[in-house]
């Protein structure tokens, strides 16, 4: 592959002069983004269906089928409708930071894909910090919703933007700690290796001996995607929608494709760090193994995160939101002390060298 | 003591909320009763009361007689009715108006009619449209008085089912 890219540099080099090794770096990082991007965007876009769906079927409902055969058509749609909307800018609020509140929110859910590994060798880029690139580009997301409601100069998007800021400043410290687990039995903070580490089989992956810290890890992301049953930031009954009031149009439509690249980020991050990554889940099993060697390991990755994100839809059907005290408690009253317990229970099990993880 | 350890352990193996995702994995493989409403109907009783019409003989002529009694019994003084000699010396109407806002669909008009002229359709979804006597209706459209015209003409659509669901409904009267 790489050989082949080579070959066709120099052919292009032959016939435009400027064209050498460095253009063709930037070019293929940026053949590489677009190829991340864009299907990242279209899965998005589906899986604002898939919500509407699953949850209307949930709900004894048949969701969305006017818009193309069974409703198909019913997030281009959408798109359009957004597009085509006028964006409205409030009285006296800071158009700037108003316009650069979507933008810093949409900009670091699609920064951190750049390190995810899709399969093996199939990545953006191969960071040694990557996970800590994730946590830290991750928690940039939070000033888009605390700028939106600062620069909307209205009482409920600042509300929403306040407890925005108190519940990921509050679970980052829980999924922080719940990751540290990870990071103590595979040895490192690079994804790849990570993932590399839960070679073997169904058994081997870190779910098993850190069973309670994924729950707590899968909790933790609803919140910090701000999603049901812990969307207090745009609570319709209280404060209306929160950070997005008063954005229309495609502004809003940035902030809602982040809000759920965010999600399937999240998503992906459980089946990377608990659930093998690309790994199939019949390895070790003797006849199953060479049955299904043929699968590329990208798809057991996508069969996994939609698992994930299914599991998100599942939730949002069915438990009523949390009161805000409630959240609060969960996190620093349950969640903090029990990944904190959990760290040392790990650590005597790294030590004593116990089952196949260490 | 034992109490507090059976609820610890339940509240954190999440049994509950395990139960409640149960209950909605449920209803998703559940098979779906919602009714497509313009394209797919609900059954309607042949008793049903909905959009009223005036009706006419086989031979073309109409049934109404201008007797009024409908005017006289109508709970809601929905219905005006003006009548003349014809030149064939029978009294029929000049003006049969209902107005639809009155009108409570108690079809005392259809029950009170010596000659089953005015009665009451299975039509529920009609709209109104324009001013309230619907000068500037549309094909077909009319304002929330209708008028004799209008009525007859429903009527002459509806011919078919109307006399189906009377016959039906005959037994039990």
């Amino acid at each position: 592959m790489m050989d082949l890219w080579l070959s066709f540099v120099e052919l292009v080099h032959e016939l435009i002069p400027w064209f050498d090794g460095s253009v063709a770096v930037v070019l293929i990082i940026l053949i590489k983004a677009v190829a991340l991007v864009m299907p990242l965007m279209l899965v998005v876009a589906y899986f604002t269906y898939a919500e509407r769906k699953v949850i209307g079927y949930m709900q004894l409902r048949i969701g969305p089928n006017r818009v193309g055969p069974k409703g198909w058509l019913q997030p281009i749609a959408d798109a359009l409708k957004l597009m085509t909307k006028e964006i409205i800018f409030p009285t006296k609020a800071n158009i700037y930071l108003f316009l650069l509140a979507p933008i810093l929110a949409i900009a670091p859910a699609i920064a951190v894909w750049a390190v995810i590994p899709f399969d093996e060798g199939i990545y953006v880029t191969n960071l040694d910090i990557s996970l800590l690139y994730v946590l830290a580009i991750g928690s940039i997301g939070v000033y888009g919703i605390i700028l939106a409601g600062w620069a909307s100069n209205s009482k409920y998007p600042l509300l929403g933007a306040l407890r925005s800021a108190s519940l990921l400043v509050s679970y980052e410290i829980v999924i922080g700690f719940a990751l540290v687990t990870v990071v103590m039995i595979a040895g490192s903070v690079n994804l790849n290796t990570i993932v590399e580490a839960q070679k073997g089989s169904i058994l081997h992956w870190y779910w098993v001996p850190l069973f309670p810290m994924m729950i707590i890890f899968f909790i933790s992301a609803l919140v910090e995607t701000n999603r049901a049953p812990f969307d207090v930031v745009e609570g319709e009954s209280e404060i209306v929608g929160g950070t997005h009031v008063e954005y229309s149009g495609m502004t809003f439509a940035v902030f809602f494709l982040a809000e759920y690249a965010n999600m399937i980020l999240m998503a992906v991050l459980a089946v990377v760090m608990f659930f093998g990554g690309w790994h199939s889940p019949f390895e070790g099993i003797p006849v199953m193994e060479s049955a299904f060697a043929w699968v590329p390991g990208i798809i057991w990755l996508l069969a996994k995160t939609s698992f994930f994100m299914f599991l998100y839809l599942w939730i949002r059907a069915t438990f009523p939101r949390f009161r805000y005290d409630q959240i609060m408690r969960l996190s620093w009253k349950v969640f903090l002390p029990w990944t904190i317990a959990w760290i040392f229970v790990v650590a005597l099990m790294t030590q004593l060298k116990i089952g196949p993880w260490f | 003591m034992i109490n507090n350890i059976k609820k610890l352990v339940k509240d954190f193996s999440l049994s509950e909320l395990r139960g409640g995702m149960k209950i909605t994995a449920k209803e998703l493989i559940n098979k779906k009763i919602t009714v497509q409403f313009p394209e797919e109907r609900t059954p309607i009783s042949p008793r049903f009361r909905g959009l009223h019409a005036l009706r006419r003989y086989p031979n073309g002529e109409e049934r109404c007689i201008a007797c009024k009694l409908c005017e006289a019994v109508c709970p809601a003084n929905a219905i005006t009715i003006e009548s003349e000699m014809r030149d064939d010396g029978t009294r029929r109407t000049t003006q049969y108006d209902i107005d639809l806002f009155k009108c409570i669909f108690c079809g005392f008009c259809e029950e009170a009619c010596p000659v089953d002229a005015i009665v009451e359709t299975q039509i529920f979804d009609y709209a109104f449209v324009g001013s309230r006597d619907g000068n500037d209706n549309l094909q077909g459209q009319f304002g929330s008085v209708i008028t004799k015209e209008q009525l007859l003409d429903v009527g002459n659509k509806n011919e078919k089912t109307i006399n189906q669901t009377k016959l039906e409904d005959s037994k039990y009267r």
